[in-house]
């Protein structure tokens, strides 16, 4: 069953609905049951894309266009391929889990964290499913409203700091993707992004855009250097938005290069690939190294987030690698793929490892390691989803994390050895953090009495783990699923690949 | 807890190259399907197969999968260098080590190299390697077994020794020898874990053997079956382990591979150590002198509460779900080489599934000269290897059941061997130092210097620049219509003035 304009739908219904949640102001509880059933309903609404969408069918399913701006020949256009319907499914699915985190945790303006939660929401599969230029702007600037307002509200000590170098950071990333867009608008007449890929472009005019957009994506994503907002942001972030942060924001940085810089500068991406793929390593071993000795494990998680999604841009750039210098677009497409189950299963298990943290810190209010010890004495239900979890960060077979990871290093090595050598080094350096965090946090002795007092997970926290664990299980069980959705959108970015534009 | 983490991440190291190496697979065959790599393996062309890595340095892509692969093998199986996470892993329960490190994980290296045999049988280097790396693992982890006092490491440095005889054993293509001594192996070798635990149950959970001594009137049943094992361990003519381990040696004899003649010295070198930690063992802890004091009348106390060495009541044998394990692992551990050793390794039993090139089958030249289980036990008492293994014997027997001062001048008198061993050639405290210490230290200097200081000091950098330049650009803004009239007209006349300066250059 596919609900009539399903995208509008799926936009709008948070955004409406967060509204709705803003409006209960005096009621706390009535706020977050009300958010709680729009989450529900917008992730039961999203699964009609899972089923409506037609494997064989056209790229892009579930078209809505109407006329926007007519001035400028903006659209109102919406369309998902399997690469979107992914995302979409993940955003509606991690926000229920939000919601549920939220629910104890967040006890002032209760309301108004949870509008803000649901407006959030509509603004990233906003993002993910129009294939307007200017919308996506649109949407890709006002969810950094939402997020603004969690972090800089309910945040740490340090919050003020955290907002404005979050801001601040992101925001100076879109301008430049900004005065691109403008840029091709002035060429093409239009905002479609079809017309956008479709513009010719000569060599010097693709490398300003192509790094207009880095600009704005490799922040989102983010890539080594300009990665420190996401620590800070992290560390000061309340628990929730963490969650969103690291499980669907970041994943608007890949989504981007896939969507921007491939099909409109495919020739400045093949020229450059060599530069994407450097920062990616740097971000994968040398970021491992600053993760290992972090003492604030929201900083730890972080930083290894900067790692796996440097998962994701190699995997995004040794496929243009692949197909235009080695013309190997069976490797270029299990890269591509590998790079999008990666940001799926960063998603989730990102996601999980900061509702666990989250966890922690409603117990003990720090998030100094140090500060724990012997959980799994005191909290064994809480130790066994966290080791599963870290296990996952690992990439351990079996969970999310190893398909992705692994596919992009068989894909390397094609190109490459000595970039799948270097790449697969997260194996030892992912092992390393995780499992020093993990030791000193749950196993050992029990650090104290404060800790000896933490009760174990109650059933709101254990509904969330289980189901970020369900996740994890599944897709690194049996990815099927997900590869045969996303393989036709992976097989059509590839093919476009293999056109110069000069 | 050290030591899980520590075996965590040793093998992620080994899997580190593993990956690798399936990813070169992939790129060498482009299928990871068993068959058809097994099938493209065949064709003429797969050996000289190359690739740059460097430019202007094509490398065989044979070798390196192979040698990539083996890394793996390496981290499973516990060869030099990888091998220090085994030890330190016997700290788990002592069922777990002898079903883990005896019998089935550490074998995992060992299967997966006789697995691709197909790939290795391509390349002369990689095997060289890994019978290199298996040889020195066999004879220099044996070695650290002498002067091991705990029992269950004694046992653990005896399991590292005995996988490298095996990796030996696929180092000169004789994949079927290892597989086999895999097999004989996982039955002595869990028998001697577990009858190290049976000791350990009534030593009160001590396993110092300086502590022991004297158990086997008290043990019988643990005494017999762990001489048993042990008699198979050191490959006594007609013992299990006699089958599998005399072949590994008659065929690195026979082998002509570039390594092969190290690897001999090794594995014969090898004999004389497995028989002197074996008979050690069981001397120290069965035989001769009890070391430990019984005090009646000390019921009641906490098991964790008794002080070493002091029991409150004699030693007792194990209850039965203890030593009929002991008893029914006794018996392959005698027995099964006799009905197997003619299919396993001459008939057959492996099929397809293994593939020597015609010109590495050392196995088919053992082959000509096999008659029989009995010709060959026999045949091996008048062999070298059953003479050192004598020697051996007859050394462990003086030293540390005859004359047990004799060890302690031995150790006074090679105080720099014996501390190289006790400290295990010093290989923990330089990873330590090197990869754990290092590796944190680096993360910090990264995080502080790198992240800190370079990478956010430019952000903030740039943002405290924008506001100082705000700051001086806001004296200019002052609101006050005068000092905005009075820069008009300064303005005004810089330009006039400019102006009249151009005007006066240009002729008219």
């Amino acid at each position: 069953m596919t609900v009539p304009n399903i995208l509008s739908v799926l936009i709008w219904l948070p955004i409406v609905g967060g509204l709705a949640v803003f409006a209960c102001r005096r009621n706390a509880d009535a706020a977050r049951w009300l958010a709680l059933l729009v989450t529900l309903a917008t992730f039961i609404v999203s699964l009609g894309l899972l089923t409506g969408f037609v494997p064989d069918g056209p790229l892009m399913q579930f078209v809505e266009n109407h006329a926007w701006i007519t001035a400028l020949k903006s659209n109102y256009a919406l369309a998902a391929d399997g690469i979107a319907i992914a995302l979409i499914v993940l955003t509606t699915f991690t926000t229920i889990l939000v919601v549920v985190a939220s629910w104890g945790p967040i006890r002032e303006r209760v309301s108004q964290y949870m509008a803000a939660t649901l407006l959030l929401e509509g603004f990233l599969i906003g993002v993910f499913s129009t294939t307007d230029a200017l919308l996506f702007y649109v949407f890709f600037e006002a969810m950094l409203i939402p997020m603004f307002i969690i972090i800089g509200v309910w945040g740490g000590p340090r919050r003020v700091y955290a907002t404005l170098k979050f801001f601040i950071y992101t925001f100076f990333g879109s301008i430049f993707m900004l005065i691109a867009l403008i840029y091709l608008h002035l060429k093409t007449g239009e905002f479609s992004l079809a017309a956008f890929a479709a513009a010719p472009l000569s060599m010097t005019e693709q490398a300003w855009l192509f790094f207009a957009f880095f600009a704005g994506f490799a922040i989102k994503v983010p890539m080594w250097p300009v990665h420190t907002w996401l620590p800070d942001a992290h560390v000061e972030a309340p628990t929730g938005g963490s969650i969103t942060l690291a499980a669907i924001m970041l994943k608007v940085g890949g989504y981007g290069f896939i969507r921007f810089s491939l099909p409109i500068t495919p020739d400045a991406s093949i020229e450059y690939a060599w530069v994407m793929v450097a920062l990616s390593l740097i971000a994968i071993i040398y970021v491992g190294y600053v993760a290992l000795a972090q003492e604030d494990m929201k900083k730890l998680v972080a930083y290894s987030s900067v790692c796996h999604m440097g998962f994701v841009t190699l995997g995004v750039f040794i496929a243009v690698a692949l197909v235009r210098m080695d013309g190997n677009l069976g490797a270029a497409r299990l890269a591509t793929q590998g790079a999008m189950v990666q940001m799926i299963s960063h998603g989730v298990v990102s996601g999980a490892m900061f509702a666990c943290i989250g966890v922690m810190y409603d117990r003990l209010h720090t998030r100094t390691i140090t500060e724990y010890g012997g959980l799994a004495n005191v909290m064994p239900w809480f130790a066994a989803f966290m080791v599963m979890f870290s296990m996952a960060n690992t990439g351990l077979p079996g969970t999310s994390g190893f398909v992705g990871e692994f596919m992009i290093i068989l894909a390397s090595f094609q190109h490459s050895p000595l970039v799948a050598l270097a790449a697969a080094f997260t194996l030892v350096i992912s092992a390393g953090y995780t499992l020093w965090l993990v030791k000193r946090i749950i196993y050992g002795e029990i650090k104290n009495e404060k800790v000896a007092a933490m009760p174990d997970l109650n059933i709101r926290e254990w509904v969330v783990l289980a189901a970020f664990a369900a996740a994890v299980i599944g897709i690194g069980v049996y990815p099927k699923p997900l590869t045969d959705l996303m393989e036709p959108a992976v097989q059509q970015l590839v093919q476009q690949l293999t056109t110069a534009k000069v | 807890m050290y030591a899980n983490l520590k075996a965590f991440i040793v093998n992620r190291v080994g899997d580190w190259g593993f990956v690798v190496g399936i990813a070169g697979a992939l790129f060498w065959f482009g299928s990871l399907d068993y068959a058809t790599v097994f099938a493209a393996a065949l064709e003429p062309g797969a050996a000289t197969y190359t690739v740059e890595i460097f430019p202007g340095h094509p490398w065989h892509v044979a070798t390196i999968v192979c040698l990539c692969l083996f890394v793996g093998a390496m981290g499973k199986s516990a060869q030099v260098p990888l091998h220090v996470w085994l030890p330190d892993s016997m700290e788990g329960p002592t069922p777990i080590s002898a079903l883990i490190h005896a019998a089935t994980m550490v074998t995992a290296g060992i299967f997966m190299v006789a697995r691709m045999s197909p790939l290795y049988e391509l390349s002369d280097v990689a095997l060289s390697v890994v019978l290199v790396i298996g040889a020195t693992t066999a004879f220099f982890t044996g070695l650290i077994g002498i002067v091991q006092n705990d029992i269950k490491r004694v046992v653990a440095y005896s399991t590292l020794s005995q996988l490298g005889y095996m990796t030996v054993a696929l180092g000169v293509s004789a994949y079927a020898g290892g597989v086999y001594h895999l097999m004989t192996h996982a039955f002595f070798k869990a028998l001697l874990f577990l009858g190290a635990g049976s000791v350990i149950i009534a030593m009160h959970h001590d396993q110092d053997m300086r502590r022991m001594g004297g158990l086997a009137k008290y043990m019988p049943i643990t005494c017999v079956t762990m001489w048993l094992g042990s008699l198979a361990l050191v490959a006594a003519p007609g013992f299990s382990g006699f089958f599998s381990k005399d072949l590994i040696i008659e065929a690195v004899a026979e082998s002509q591979r570039w390594g092969a003649g190290y690897a001999y010295y090794c594995v014969m070198a090898g004999v004389f150590v497995t028989a002197l930690y074996s008979f050690r063992l069981l001397y120290m802890t069965f035989h001769g002198k009890e070391h430990f004091v019984v005090e009646q009348g000390r019921h009641g106390v906490h098991d964790d509460q008794h002080q070493p060495g002091r029991l409150d009541h004699p030693p007792r044998e194990s209850p039965w779900v203890v030593t009929v394990p002991l008893v029914l692992l006794a018996i392959p551990s005698v027995m099964i080489g006799w009905p197997t050793v003619a299919p396993a390794l001459f008939g057959g039993w492996f099929g397809g599934s293994i593939r020597v090139a015609p010109a590495n089958d050392v196995l088919a030249i053992l082959g000509r000269e096999f008659h029989g289980p009995l010709a060959m036990t026999l045949h091996g008492f008048t062999q070298p290897t059953f003479w050192i293994a004598l020697a051996g014997f007859i050394v462990a027997t003086y030293v540390w059941l005859y004359n047990p001062g004799v060890a302690d001048k031995a150790k006074n008198a090679l105080r720099p061997i014996y501390n190289l061993l006790d400290r295990k050639y010093w290989v923990n405290e330089v990873y330590d130092a090197l990869f754990i210490t290092g590796g944190i230290r680096m993360g910090r200097g990264f995080w502080k210097g790198g992240e800190v200081a370079v990478v956010d000091g430019a952000v903030n950098g740039s943002s405290t620049l924008v506001g100082r330049t705000a700051g001086v650009v806001r004296w200019i803004q002052s609101g006050y219509l005068y000092h905005y009239a009075f820069a008009m007209i300064l303005g005004l006349i810089a330009l006039m003035g400019w102006l009249w300066w151009i005007t006066l250059r240009v002729p008219v």
